[in-house]
This record gives structure tokens, C-alpha cells and sequence, in this order.
């Protein structure tokens, strides 16, 4: 079935200052088709999309709808020419109401009648079964409920292409499959579907066809049917390797489950998060992890332990004695490190340099009168960009100008340097490519072989079986059961989510 | 042979120019100039016997330092100020005129009815005038950083307010106080040609040069300007750096009010700094920082304030009336921050290097020539 | 079904712990008070801090009845009020429109002094008329607009350096026309001055019992057509709302496919307009040409927009709580006057205090709402 190509993107050259992001990429999108546009980090999926909404300008190649070529300046124009994007962050506007989201800069009509648009808005809504008021104030919903009044706003405004950009990272699963449902709808309609994602599963659930990018150049575009999964992964590593299966072998069963104390013991630990009081433990060497769906308060569980966020009630004890723990820098200074789950707003320092972003957190557990000497400092980046293989030109050049993998690794390399007795990693394969993923996962298992307690929390089943020991479970804000050695599977994690015995 | 030394003077040119500083030296230079064509008169230093008897060096480039050291004073903390909160205090002129009034009441006894002599002490004075602004500034600072309200909208509370204050502080009457010994240290020290408020910035430079070498005030600072949330999460205290660097600022301000009493042996509330929030924010941009924070170089701010100076001396020399300056500043600022701006440079990036390419194929020409 | 009881009694055991461990209830309690307090507030941002307004300003009516006096109750003070601050009210609703739109304008305030020093002078030393006077002040009005408009909205510079050394320059241009001091005394001039029409179902009894017709500026009614006009405009137009949704977050109305730099440019330019407009009522009301016209506007028209609810963060506001802020802002200063504290320093430090309490209600808002 030879559909007919809406869309065809030929030799597209964009260069930043520094970088060449894509070089000569073709991209072939056709009627009724959900084309998954993959690659690693940074391998350009995202200015490909940038430069296709008039985000960015393309400083070469040439783009044509429906065979006339056009140029897009803006998002305007793009959505002029039926080219909808709904992107992973919510980009709609937080204090205005569902209807007007739906609706604003969409006619060219001066004055609105918003009674009309807020009837059109209830219709629209609940033809999509999105459970919310198209007079509520955006703010007020979910993130989940927002995702798909963004959604509902592009497939409103009869897109011919309509571009998702990891549109499933913020829902869980039963919203995952809603929205599977509604692409498919679409599909069925005619539009065609770029559907960027990180979730190999999805893409072989609901796609036709993948494209696959590689440092900014194009390797392939393929049938569905003609790529196993394994290929695509190698195809986007740009090597031959079987899966990930070699991190197996690395793999330590714990065994000082019974024999050793634990280093860090909580109870009744409840923050300003809103979770629902909660005991944890962890013992020396011990790899355990915080699993359940997005929003179940995991984050918000280790977070409340390393004093990120206002601990209300609850004790903290380290070997055994009671410490207090107000604020991160006393969980520091207790031998605790935390790297965040949003790399961006909580983990980097983008515009200070490689060097500062790993020293900084032991230089403040050094005191404020206590600054490293540059030859000081100097020496422990470089021992650690060698370490962690952190590929930087120098360790002066700003963070923010590294792939997120490296820029992950800078701030694993700032709490190793600390030499935490504990180690809290949130989500540190979150939006990294492939390789770093397993890099990172070998390394956790590792720091726990010397000795090293570490929690290890991902939306990856996959990486936390491979990597924990034991799991705690989460469900609504709250602790709803443990895992324990030979019962971690995917079957028992599941059920145990979903709260069946 | 020659293409080794062109290669080294293009990395060396390459430096400087990816340096900050090349900012503020070419504004320096751009002056220099125009002084040059303009009146080269305006550079000559004469012995002049002042009214205290001593003998002193006048001229303008001795002004340049005389006044342009109170704003490098206020710079210093206004450069922090923007590193650390992204916004700057618009209130320091006001701050000042407070500190002024406060020095002013207490030099000449509490009841401020001795306008000839010294009565109080002026280490009492400053200490309180020190307080008084630090106050102000931890004032404004707890707005910004435990209200989250936008500095310069937060410091807008005092810019209003504190010229009233300070003028409820002396019950509006503008003070002189005339004492040889307090002229000091606006004037000039018996014996020594240069004026005082220079050295007082030059020791409030390497005291801010010391704090930086052996705190990690400077690390911190550009820490929370970049990124607040991931600073907290590494232990440092956001609110309190961003509260502590307002309060360094209102230190400044202390200071700066101290020199401007001294210098004219007079407190005048209503013109007592007035306009210096304006000054000092263009030295901090002339710097070449951010003003949305950050980043930030000192020296090159430093630098930036004798500049402001050197443009309000040139402009005086030129015989603009001194309410009228502001308008010529503002010009100034206006092209500073068009040129600063992402957009433009950008724009002008593109121009170059199209320049670039033009002129290689021209060489390249040449060359098969 | 059987699920579902064992959660809930999952649940009650878990709260049982929690509730052994504390000794005290209370703070959830509290937690769930505040709780439905936040559910209940942030239905609506704008109408909730406009509650706010109009309630502080019937508080500071009563509070001018009890202290000024009657006077306070009769139709003509509020009138009058309302005439005098005419200027004040064009500038503020601009000021609420380019907050809302998450910018700010302080060089307003020089705006207004650099039109009303250049119509005097115009009309007075220059033999000008009236509506060359008009055309200056609207001219003046829309260069700023143009300029301050291109520089903030497509270079992408920070509007309150921008409008910082548009203040600087309007006050520098202001002595430079004239150092003096000046009233204007061009006949035309002073009779539209003097103009005033008539409203006679809004009246009042004098102390005879004779009924006075209310009497209101020419520069009065501007500013309600005005206050009105930007009304209708912020509720109902495209334009409008999306000055609403750039304040909101100014990445996803560009998603969102609004023009975010003609929108931002037509924000600048309507405040730097409005400036004009209120710039020649303000002379109208005042007559004079003087370097101190106007003083500290911008800061009224600021802490006006603010405590009428316009959020500094934008996204969030309204016109007529800038009415409102106006009318509330005068009469305390009216009280502060009245109790004593005539001394001219009060009157910045009251504005300032306000401005102050106002800040810190909306940044405990923004705070709420944000947990």
C-alpha cells in the first residue's frame, strides 16, 4: 500500500555555533502513518523538528508539503500549513482556561465569543473522553490532563502532520493507551504522525515505519516489520551489540541482606510533597530502588530523605543514631548524595564550567571560608572526566554544552567525589543515550560491590531488575509493598503496582 | 616565518577579544579618542593649591578617579547583586542619601543644631550609617529572596521611599558640616596629590579581592544566579547568598554616602547620589556581564565604573548641564545593551563572518594572481 | 470489592502509624483547612485578587468618611478624585497591560513630564495651538512606544533596563526644553482646562438643600473611556488574550503559535501611547510646564496595577481593579494627609509601604499556588 508522502524533508543542514546538529537529512512522511523518528541523544531528532515547526531556520535544504515546497518561519506559519506539535513539556498556557488554550491564535478573528468557543471546547472534549471543564483553569489539572488538551488542540485544528515529541513520558499507562487509541483515529483519518519517543515498546506497538538519525546524519528509514528491536538499537549506537545483554554478567547478587546493619533507616518519614508517611531502609553495598508509576511519589520519597523538600514528621537514623536532616547540605554532611530526576532545572550549574559542576557540592560540605585552590580543584575534575570517561573538550567549557549523557555524568562525578556512604540515583538514565544507560548501570552495580549503598530509581523495569536487590513499591504517594531478591520480576512488579495479590 | 606570527597574534587577538574585558577597554578607548580630537586640554594635571592649603593635583582625569571611586564602590556590590539575583537595586542612590543624612545628624550632635563643628563621633556615625543601609539592603533582599518579588520591583520600594526617609532623618533641612578633619576623606590627605575617595575604593577592591580568595562567595553568587533549584540541592542556601549580596550592596552604599558627605561637606537628601543606581548598572553592563545574572567579572566591572566617570567628566567638560546628563546616558545605555544583546550579535556574527568569506576569496584570488 | 477494602484498610493502618508517631493531629488538620482554602483560591487568580482590590478600597472609603469627614459621602469628592487622577488612570491601565504581558514600563512617569514640558512649552513660547499640542503629546506617546516596543520585543532586551533609560532620557529631555518652572497661560488652553461637563443625576444636596449637579473634568471621562475601552479589549479580543497567555508563559503562547514579538511590541506600544494620551491630561489638570511634573508617576502606576491585582509575574490581572488600585491609592493618601502627617516625605513613604504589603499578598499567592 503505496500511500501517498505528505511530507518530504530533502538535505536539511542546520548548524549551531559549534555544531553541526544535521547534516544533509532526508525525512519522508507518508498519509496515514505513524512514523517514529528515533535516535540517541542529540543525534538531531529534535531540531529535525524544530527546524520542520519554524522554530529554528534551517541553514540548508528544502522542505516540501504535499510536493509544493514551502519555508516555515515560525510556529505560526507551520500551524497555517497543518503541521501540529504537541512536545514533551507542556507548552500551553498555565493561566488561562482549558477552552482558551484550545482556541487562542487559531482564527484570524479579533474579537472572540468565548461563550461559543467554551460549547465548541465541552464537544471537542468530550468527543476525546478528556475528563475536564473547558472553563477550568489550566493550572488546575493534571499534567496528564493537559498533555491531551495540547493533543486536542492539534488534532482540532485538522493537521495533515502532527508531530508528537515524547508525548508519553509524563502519562501512565492507561493515559498511554488512550492516546494510542486516538492516534490510531488520526491514522485512520489521514494524518500523518511523526512520533519521537525513548520507549522501544511503543514504538513497536503503534508504528509503521521508523527513520533513524545518528549525530545529526541520517542512517536509515525502514518498515517496521524489516528492523528487530535489537538492530534498531544497534543501528542507533552506530554498533554491532546484543542488546544489553553483557551487563548481566557484571551482575553481584547482594548477600549481606541479613548480616550487615543498615547505614541509613527511616520511619515514618513524611515531606510537604504530599506523600503519605513511609519507612525505607538500606544496608552497606545494598542496591535497592523506588519503583511504581510516574506520580507515585518516588522522587518525592528521596527527595523527603535528603531534605530537598520540608520534612513535616518522621525520624532519620544513620548506623543505627538518630540525625536530623533539614535541609541537603545536612544530608551531605551525613554522607548522602542525591542526583535529581530533572537534570536541567535541579542538577546542572549550565553556564558554570565542567570543573565548578563537579567540585561544587564537596566545596560546600568544605565550608564557605574552605575554597578549593584552582590546582586543587584542577585535579580532582580531571581524575574524574578520565573515571567516568566524560568526553568535554576542557574541563573549563560550560556544562550546558554537553550531550545530556556527558552532563550526567558530571554530576555523578560531583557526588562520587563527595564519597557518599549513600547514594540516591533519580531517573539517571532518564533522557541519555543507550550506551551512557549502560554505563551508568554497570557503575551503580560497582560502587556497591566497594561497598557503597545506593538507590536506584527508573521508569525502566528492565534497568531496576538488572540493578536492584530489593524494590520499594509505590502506589498513590504511598509505600504499598517490597520485593525481595528471586520475587523481582516484571510479572510481580507489575501486579504489585497495580495492587493485585 | 610570517604566517607563525600572524597565527600568534590571531590566537592572542582571539583571547582577547573572547575576553570580557575588551568590552569595557574599547569604551576606554572610544573616550580616549574622542577627548583627544575633541580638546587634548582635557588631560592636563595642574598643581593647584587647594582651599585647605595643600598641595593637590586638579584636572579632569583626577576628577575621573575622585568621583568615579564611590560608583566603582557601588559597582562592586551591584555587580553581586545582578550575579546572584538576576535583577539590580535600583534603591542604592536612596540607600546612600540615608546613610548621608544619618552621618550628617550624628556629626553634628543629635539635635542637629551645631552646623559648624564635629560633635559626635564619626566612627559612631558610620558605624550607624553602616547599619542603617545594611538594614535597607537586607530589606530588599528579604523581598527578593524569601518573596520572590523582582529586584528591581522590590528595590522600587526604597527608591521611592528612601530619599524621604533620609529627609525625615534631618526633618528637611539639608546639613553642612565643616570640619577639616572630615574633609578628608572626600578631599585629600595633607601631602598626598591624589584624592582620598580613590584609595578608600582601592582598599574596598582588595578587601573584595581577599573575601573572594578565601570565601566561596564568588562560586556561590554565580551558582544561584544560573541555577537556583540545583545550587539548593548542592547545600548551598540560595536566599541567604542572594540576601547576603544586597546586604554587601547596602554596605557599599555606606560608603559611597560617607565620600559624597565628606566631599561637600554637606548632606543634601534630594541630590545626595542621585542617579548613581543608573551609573552603577551601566558600569555593570559596560562590564560585559549578564544583567539577567550569572557570570560574572569583576575587574571588568570595576573598570566599567571609572568609565561611566570618564563619559560624565568628557560630558561636564563638553558643558552639558548637569540635569541634562541622564538623557545623554540614557543614549549611551540604549547602545550598550542593543550591542550586548544575543539578537544582535548574532546578526552581527553572520556579518562577519560573510565579511570573512568574502575577503578569503579575495586573498584566494590574489594568491592564483 | 474485596481490593478495595484492603487498600482501605492499608490505608487506615498506615494513618494509624502515622498518628502514633505524632503526638498531635493538628498540623494535618491544618494542612487540610489550608488545603480547600487553595482549592477554593485558585479557581480564578484574577478574580480573586480583584476581591482583594475592591475590598481594600471600601475599606479606605470608610476609613476617609470617618477621618476627612462627610465630604467622603458625596458623589463630587469621588468625581473630583477621579479628575484629578484622570492622567494617573490612562498611565496605569497601560502599566497593567504591559504587566500582564509579563513586561514592565518605568519611564512613564518621564513620558508624561517630557509631553506636558513640551505642550507648554509648545503652546506658551512657541505660539502653538491646541491640537498641535494634542499631536505632540500622541507623538511623543508612540516614538517611545516605537523604540521601547523594538527593543524589548525583537531584540529581546530586558524591558525594565530598557524603560530605565527611556526614564532617564525623558527627565534629561524634560530640563533640557526648559529648566523653569512655568504656567501656561495660552487662552484656548486654559478655557479647555477649565471645561467641565455636567453630570446631573450624580449630584449632591448643599447645606440649604439645593440640589448641585456633579461637575467632571474632560480628562475624568477620557480616562473612564479609556479604563473601559482596554476592558473590552483585554476580555474580548484575540489580542488581548494573548497578551494574557504571553504573560502566562511566553514559550508556550510562541508554541502556541501566537506572534509573541508583535504582541509584546503592541503591549510597549499601547503603554508608551497611553502614556502620551495620560501625559496631556495630566497637563490638562495641571497646566504647568515643570522638570518635577509627574515625579514618582511610575512608581503610582506600578503600585496602582498591583494592588488592583495585576500580578507582576503577568498572566493575571484586570482594569478594573487598576481603576480600583488608582482610586485607593489616592484616597490613602488623602487620609494620610488629613491625619497630620502633612509632611510631603509621607506620602512616598505611604506609597512605598502599600506597594510593600501588596507585593508580599501576591508573592504568598504565587507561593500557594505553586505547592
Amino acid at each position: 500500500m503505496a500511500n501517498k508522502e505528505i511530507l518530504k524533508m530533502r538535505n536539511i543542514v542546520k548548524t549551531f555555533p559549534g555544531v553541526k546538529a544535521l547534516q544533509g537529512v532526508d525525512f519522508t512522511l507518508r498519509e496515514g502513518e505513524i512514523h517514529a523518528l528515533m535516535g540517541e541523544n542529540g543525534a538531531g531528532k529534535s531540531t529535525l523538528i524544530k527546524v520542520l515547526t519554524g522554530v529554528y531556520e534551517k541553514n540548508d535544504g528544502q522542505i516540501f508539503l504535499e510536493d509544493k515546497e514551502i519555508t516555515i518561519h515560525s510556529p505560526e506559519e507551520a500551524q497555517k500549513n497543518g503541521i501540529s506539535t504537541v512536545y514533551q513539556e507542556i507548552t500551553l498556557c498555565p493561566n488561562l482556561s482549558v477552552a482558551e488554550n484550545l482556541f487562542i491564535a487559531r482564527d484570524g478573528k479579533k474579537i472572540k465569543n468565548w461563550k461559543k468557543m467554551n460549547k465548541e471546547s465541552e464537544k471537542l472534549l468530550q468527543s476525546l473522553s478528556i475528563p475536564v471543564k473547558a472553563t477550568e483553569q489550566l493550572a488546575n489539572c493534571s499534567i496528564a490532563v493537559q498533555q491531551m488538551v495540547a493533543i486536542a488542540r492539534a488534532v482540532d485544528m485538522d493537521c495533515k502532520v502532527l508531530i508528537l515529541d515524547e508525548p508519553t513520558s509524563s502519562l501512565d499507562d492507561n493515559e498511554v493507551e488512550r492516546l494510542f487509541v486516538l492516534m490510531n483515529n488520526l491514522k485512520a483519518r489521514g494524518v500523518g504522525i511523526i512520533f519521537v519517543t525513548h520507549f522501544l515498546d511503543q514504538v513497536y506497538r503503534v508504528c509503521d515505519r521508523i527513520t533513524v538519525l545518528r549525530d545529526g546524519k541520517l542512517v536509515g528509514e525502514y518498515e517496521i516489520k524489516d528492523l528487530p528491536r535489537v538492530q534498531l538499537v544497534s543501528k542507533m549506537l552506530g554498533k554491532e551489540m546484543d542488546d544489553m545483554a553483557d551487563i548481566k554478567s557484571d551482575e553481584k547478587v547482594y548477600t549481606g541482606e541479613n548480616a550487615d546493619s543498615d547505614v541509613i533507616a527511616v520511619e515514618a518519614l513524611q515531606s510537604t510533597a504530599g506523600i503519605k508517611p513511609f519507612d525505607f531502609n538500606i544496608k552497606k553495598g545494598e542496591v535497592n530502588g523506588f519503583t511504581g508509576l510516574l506520580g507515585s511519589g518516588r522522587s518525592e520519597c528521596v527527595r523527603a530523605i535528603f531534605g530537598a523538600d520540608k520534612v513535616v514528621q518522621g525520624t532519620v537514623k544513620k548506623d543505627g543514631k538518630e540525625i536530623k536532616i533539614k535541609k541537603p547540605l545536612d544530608a551531605m554532611k551525613n554522607g548522602i548524595g542525591y542526583l535529581p530526576e530533572d537534570r536541567k532545572n535541579d542538577g546542572i550549574v549550565g553556564d558554570l564550567s565542567v570543573k565548578d559542576n563537579i567540585i561544587i557540592a564537596l566545596q560546600v560540605m568544605n565550608g564557605f571560608f574552605k575554597p578549593f585552590s584552582k590546582a586543587e580543584a584542577e585535579k580532582f575534575a580531571e581524575e574524574y572526566i578520565k573515571l567516568l570517561n566524560i568526553k568535554t573538550a576542557s574541563s573549563e567549557t560550560p556544562i550546558k554544552s554537553l550531550s545530556g549523557g556527558n552532563q550526567q555524568k558530571v554530576i555523578l562525578a560531583r557526588w562520587l567525589l563527595t564519597h557518599p556512604q549513600y547514594l540516591i540515583l533519580d531517573e539517571p538514565t532518564r533522557g541519555i543515550d543507550v550506551g551512557t544507560k549502560v554505563d551508568i548501570q554497570k557503575l551503580v552495580l560497582q560502587l556497591a560491590s566497594e561497598g557503597m549503598s545506593v538507590t536506584f530509581i527508573s521508569s525502566e523495569i528492565d534497568e531496576m531488575i538488572r540493578t536492584c536487590s530489593r524494590l520499594i513499591v509505590m502506589r498513590d504517594r504511598q509505600k504499598v509493598g517490597e520485593i525481595k531478591g528471586e520475587d523481582i520480576t516484571q510479572n510481580k512488579i507489575m501486579s504489585t503496582i497495580a495492587g493485585e495479590n | 616565518m610570517k604566517s607563525k606570527v600572524l597565527n600568534n597574534s590571531k590566537t592572542f587577538f582571539k583571547k582577547l577579544t573572547s575576553n570580557q574585558i575588551i568590552i569595557p577597554l574599547l569604551a576606554l578607548l572610544f573616550l580616549i579618542v574622542f577627548n583627544l580630537i575633541r580638546d587634548p586640554g582635557f588631560f592636563e594635571i595642574k598643581v593647584v593649591t587647594n582651599t585647605s592649603g595643600h598641595t593637590v593635583w586638579n584636572g579632569n582625569l583626577m576628577s575621573i578617579i575622585d568621583f568615579g571611586s564611590e560608583l566603582a564602590i557601588l559597582t562592586i556590590g551591584m555587580t553581586f547583586v545582578t550575579a546572584a539575583s538576576g535583577g539590580q537595586d535600583i534603591s542604592i542612590g536612596a540607600t546612600a542619601a540615608i546613610a548621608g543624612s544619618i552621618i550628617a545628624r550624628i556629626l553634628t550632635g543629635a539635635d542637629g543644631r551645631a552646623p559648624q563643628g564635629m560633635e559626635g563621633s564619626l566612627i559612631l556615625a558610620f558605624l550607624v550609617a553602616v547599619l542603617a543601609c545594611v538594614l535597607c539592603g537586607a530589606f530588599n533582599g528579604t523581598l527578593v529572596a524569601y518573596f520572590k518579588i523582582p529586584p528591581m520591583v522590590a528595590t522600587l520600594i526604597l527608591f521611592t521611599a528612601g530619599r524621604s526617609i533620609a529627609s525625615w532623618i534631618n526633618e528637611n533641612r539639608n546639613i553642612s558640616i565643616v570640619d577639616d578633619k572630615f574633609m578628608i576623606i572626600g578631599g585629600f590627605i595633607p601631602g598626598i596629590p591624589i584624592p582620598t575617595p580613590f584609595f578608600i575604593a582601592v582598599l574596598c577592591m582588595i578587601i573584595t579581592a581577599l573575601v573572594l580568595k578565601f570565601t566561596t562567595l564568588g562560586l556561590y553568587t554565580q551558582a544561584v544566579g544560573i541555577n537556583e533549584n540545583s545550587s539548593r540541592l548542592n547545600g548551598i542556601n540560595p536566599k541567604f547568598i542572594k540576601l547576603l549580596t544586597f546586604m554587601i550592596l547596602g554596605l557599599g552604599a555606606a560608603v559611597a554616602g560617607l565620600i559624597k558627605v565628606s566631599r561637600t561637606g554637606t548632606c543634601n537628601y534630594a541630590g545626595l547620589c542621585k542617579d548613581i543606581e543608573m551609573d552603577a548598572i551601566l558600569a555593570v553592563a559596560l562590564g560585559g556581564n549578564a544583567l539577567g545574572g550569572g557570570k560574572f567579572n569583576l575587574k571588568a566591572s570595576i573598570l566599567g565604573a571609572y568609565i561611566i566617570q570618564f563619559l560624565t567628566t568628557t560630558l561636564l567638560a563638553m558643558e552639558v548641564p548637569s540635569t541634562a546628563l541622564p538623557a545623554y546616558k540614557a543614549v549611551v545605555v540604549i547602545i550598550l545593551v542593543v550591542f550586548s544583546s544575543p539578537v544582535v550579535r548574532e546578526k552581527m556574527n553572520k556579518l562577519s563572518a560573510y565579511i570573512k568569506v568574502k575577503t578569503a576569496k579575495n586573498v584566494g584570488k590574489e594568491g592564483e594572481n | 470489592m474485596s481490593k478495595k477494602t484492603s487498600l482501605q484498610t492499608e490505608n487506615k493502618e498506615m494513618k494509624a502509624k502515622a498518628s502514633e508517631k505524632t503526638l498531635e493531629k493538628k498540623p494535618n488538620k491544618a494542612a487540610e483547612l489550608w488545603n480547600m482554602f487553595k482549592t477554593k483560591a485558585t479557581a480564578t487568580d484574577t478574580s480573586f485578587l480583584l476581591t482583594i482590590t475592591i475590598v481594600v478600597f471600601f475599606v479606605m472609603y470608610l476609613l476617609a468618611i470617618i477621618f476627612i469627614g462627610k465630604g467622603f459621602t458625596n458623589a463630587q469628592t469621588l468625581l473630583d478624585m477621579i479628575g484629578s487622577n484622570a492622567g494617573l488612570i490612562i498611565v496605569a491601565v497601560g502599566m497593567s497591560v504591559v504587566m500582564i504581558n509579563g513586561g514592565i514600563d518605568i519611564s512613564v512617569g518621564g513620558v508624561v513630564s517630557l509631553v506636558a514640558m513640551a505642550c507648554a512649552d509648545y503652546l506658551d513660547h512657541k505660539g502653538g495651538n491646541i491640537f498641535g499640542a494634542i499631536l505632540i503629546a500622541l507623538g511623543i506617546g508612540l516614538a517611545y512606544g516605537l523604540v521601547q516596543g523594538y527593543l524589548v520585543a525583537y531584540l529581546n532586551i530586558q524591558p525594565f533596563i530598557i524603560s530605565l533609560a527611556g526614564m532617564f532620557f525623558a527627565r534629561g529631555m524634560t530640563t533640557i526644553i526648559s529648566s523653569q518652572s512655568f504656567n501656561v497661560e495660552h487662552a484656548a488652553f486654559v478655557a479647555l482646562k477649565d471645561t467641565r461637563i455636567v453630570v446631573p443625576f450624580l449630584g449632591h444636596y448643599s447645606k440649604n438643600g439645593k440640589f448641585i449637579p456633579g461637575e467632571v473634568e474632560i480628562g475624568a471621562l477620557i480616562a473612564l473611556f479609556v479604563v473601559i475601552l482596554f476592558f473590552y479589549i483585554l476580555k474580548w479580543t484575540s489580542i488581548g488574550r494573548s497578551f494574557y497567555a504571553i504573560g502566562g508563559n511566553q514559550q508556550s503562547a510562541l508554541m502556541l503559535g501566537i506572534n509573541v514579538k508583535r504582541t509584546r511590541f503592541t503591549a510597549h506600544m499601547l503603554c508608551s501611547f497611553l502614556a502620551g494620551v495620560g501625559g496631556f491630561v495630566y497637563f490638562m489638570h495641571y497646566g504647568s510646564g515643570s522638570a518635577l511634573n509627574a515625579s514618582g508617576m511610575e512608581m503610582d502606576a506600578i503600585a496602582s496595577s498591583i494592588i488592583g491585582g495585576t500580578m507582576l509575574t503577568g498572566g493575571v490581572g484586570n482594569i478594573i481593579g487598576t481603576l480600583f488600585g488608582v482610586l485607593s491609592l489616592s484616597t490613602i493618601k488623602k487620609i494620610v494627609n488629613t491625619v497630620g502627617l502633612g509632611d510631603a516625605w509621607w506620602t512616598g513613604i505611604t506609597v512605598a509601604a502599600m506597594l510593600c504589603i501588596f507585593l508580599i499578598v501576591q508573592s504568598v499567592v504565587v507561593g500557594r499556588k505553586k505547592k
